[in-house]
Parts: C-alpha cells; sequence; structure tokens
C-alpha cells in the first residue's frame, strides 16, 4: 500500500491520539479535509495493510506500576539471529524484539529485547528464565535498567517542528 | 482507579471501535455513558495512565525511524537529555545503566530527516550519537496485558 499526501496527512494528525470527544474522526477530519466516513475507511485500510499495527488505548507502564523495564541485548552470530529473535518474540515477557546492527567496538550487541514488569527483581528473573528457555548462555549479553525517563511521547512522522 | 477503569485501559489496547461514536461503543459494553467513558479516560490521561487513544505504526513504513545512545559525561547528562528531548522528532529518552547511558528514539518524515536530528543532537552536544537503526523486529504488538491481579 502507497501512502498518499492526503494519507501522511491523517497519520501525522493521529500522531497525537484521537481527540476525547463525541465524534473524534469527524473532529481529525476537519483537521486534514477529510470527511468522517473518509478518516475511518483510511484508518481501516492502513491496518489492514499492516501499517498500524495496532489501533487502541495506550497506556504508560510506568504510571500503572510496571515501574522497571529493561533493554536486555545479546549478541548472536548473525545466521542465528532471526530464529532466535522469532522466538524471543514469541515470549510473554518480552514487550519488544528487534535486531539492529551492532557498532563495534563501542557496541557488540545485535538483538534487543525490551521487558517491562513491576520491579527490578521480577525482570532480573524474567530475562534469567528467557536465557534458561532459550539456551542463550553462550552469548554476549548486557542488561541495561533504565533509571530515568526523560520523555515518552507518541512517534511524530509529520511535518517537522522546530525544535526549540 | 476502579474495575471499570481497569477495564477501559486493559481492553481496548488494539481493535478501538472505527465508528462515528467510539466512545459510546466503548461505553456499551462497559456500561456506562459516552459522557462517562470521555470523562474517565480525560482523567486517566491527565494522571499519565494513558498516553493517548492512537496508532502504533509498523516501523519504516511511514518515515523514518531509529534508535540512537549517547555515552554521556555523567554531569553533563541533565543537559544533553533536556537537549535531546527538546526535539519534536524523539518521542522516547530514558537513562540507562550503560556506559552508553542515554538511549533515545527518533522517528522522522524521512530517513533522510531522521540522519539530520542524529547529526544536529551530535553537533550542539559535542558528543558522538551511535546510530541503531531496526533491521529486523519479531514481535507482534498486541498491547501491554496490564494483570491485574
Amino acid at each position: 500500500m502507497e501512502l498518499s499526501d492526503r494519507d501522511l496527512a491523517l497519520v501525522s494528525a493521529i500522531g497525537d491520539g484521537l481527540p476525547l470527544v463525541e465524534r473524534p474522526y469527524l473532529a481529525i477530519g476537519e483537521a486534514v479535509g477529510m470527511s468522517e466516513v473518509e478518516v475511518i475507511a483510511r484508518i481501516q485500510a492502513m491496518k489492514e495493510a499492516g501499517i498500524i499495527r495496532r489501533f487502541g488505548i495506550i497506556v504508560r507502564h510506568h504510571e500503572l506500576g510496571f515501574r522497571a523495564n529493561a533493554m536486555s541485548v545479546w549478541d548472536i552470530p548473525d545466521d542465528k539471529v532471526s530464529e532466535i529473535g522469532r522466538r524471543l518474540g514469541d515470549s510473554p515477557e518480552v514487550t519488544l524484539c528487534y535486531r539492529r546492527p551492532r557498532r563495534l567496538p563501542d557496541w557488540p550487541y545485535n538483538l534487543f529485547c525490551m521487558v517491562h514488569g513491576r520491579d527490578r527483581p521480577g525482570v532480573e528473573q524474567a530475562i534469567t528464565d528467557l536465557i534458561q528457555r532459550h539456551g542463550l548462555d553462550g552469548h554476549g549479553h548486557a542488561v541495561l535498567f533504565s533509571t530515568r525517563r526523560f520523555k515518552q511521547t507518541g512517534a511524530r512522522y509529520g511535518r517537522r517542528k522546530a525544535a526549540e | 482507579m476502579d474495575k471499570l477503569d481497569r477495564h477501559l485501559l486493559n481492553d481496548f489496547q488494539r481493535d478501538f471501535p472505527l465508528v462515528p461514536h467510539p466512545y459510546a461503543a466503548l461505553g456499551e459494553q462497559l456500561g456506562m455513558s459516552e459522557a462517562e467513558v470521555i470523562g474517565r479516560l480525560a482523567h486517566l490521561s491527565d494522571q499519565g495512565s494513558v498516553s493517548r487513544v492512537g496508532a502504533v505504526f509498523r516501523p519504516h513504513t511511514v518515515g523514518g525511524s531509529t534508535l540512537a545512545a549517547m555515552a554521556v559525561p555523567p554531569a553533563d547528562l541533565e543537559r544533553v537529555a533536556a537537549l535531546v528531548s527538546s526535539y519534536a522528532e524523539v518521542n522516547h529518552n530514558y537513562q540507562r545503566e550503560h556506559r552508553l547511558n542515554l538511549w533515545f528514539v527518533v522517528t522522522a518524515p524521512s530517513p533522510e530527516a531522521v540522519g539530520a536530528v542524529l547529526a544536529d543532537i551530535s553537533a550542539r552536544a559535542g558528543l558522538e550519537v551511535l546510530d541503531l537503526p531496526l533491521l529486523e523486529h519479531f514481535h507482534i504488538d498486541l498491547g501491554f496485558d496490564l494483570k491485574w491481579s
């Protein structure tokens, strides 16, 4: 599915979320020059095309008591990383799982998993379980707990706003 | 936060109704009015429990994005973190326990625009920025099970 300029305007308009009004799609449509019907149809089409992976209420883990999160990273041989990544990505403890490039010598890891939990011991236990279950013992590994959140908002794909 | 708030938070993280009155549709399932749903969501947003009602886009289909990391001297962390957060293109910015201690996500209309933001941050902070773009993703995002006990 190719995104038109109108789609991109819509993507930008919903970047901050739907307004909390009785007819939010109508309000979004007024902002981008689409009818309510068209807004709904375009969002539906982007969902079906997999461009929108999820459409719904997006919660903030931290405020809901999931105060610990760690980025757990591994150095997995390139010919095995996709298979291991798929298995880790299917694990209930894992909320995101990506392959990214190594940047030697600073950064030797190519597989990234996010693990959220109510507290640090819970997250540590979950990572220990993942390592055992998936036989990851022999691979280079690091766990980067987050100690401070400076910013968390929705992604903005719209036109660039000037940075202050 | 009561039981209805918990249902609101947990049960509508995906397949949010695409109908003219979506909040009324939620209300029907939860046994409350459209106005009450809107009022509760406004309250949960003000409290910070709800980030937004919206979309999670598949990475790299709309514009560009990357994960970036910097090794910031601890004494400068506050200042550099504020600089990074000031960009509208930065949507997550965390301190983590590592020599690379500042991690952030940049999203922009194009990969070139992402690169420009990284270069700008690097120049203004006077620090190297590691660019770690996504190569493959393995997780199907079904939302976050809040496992209310």
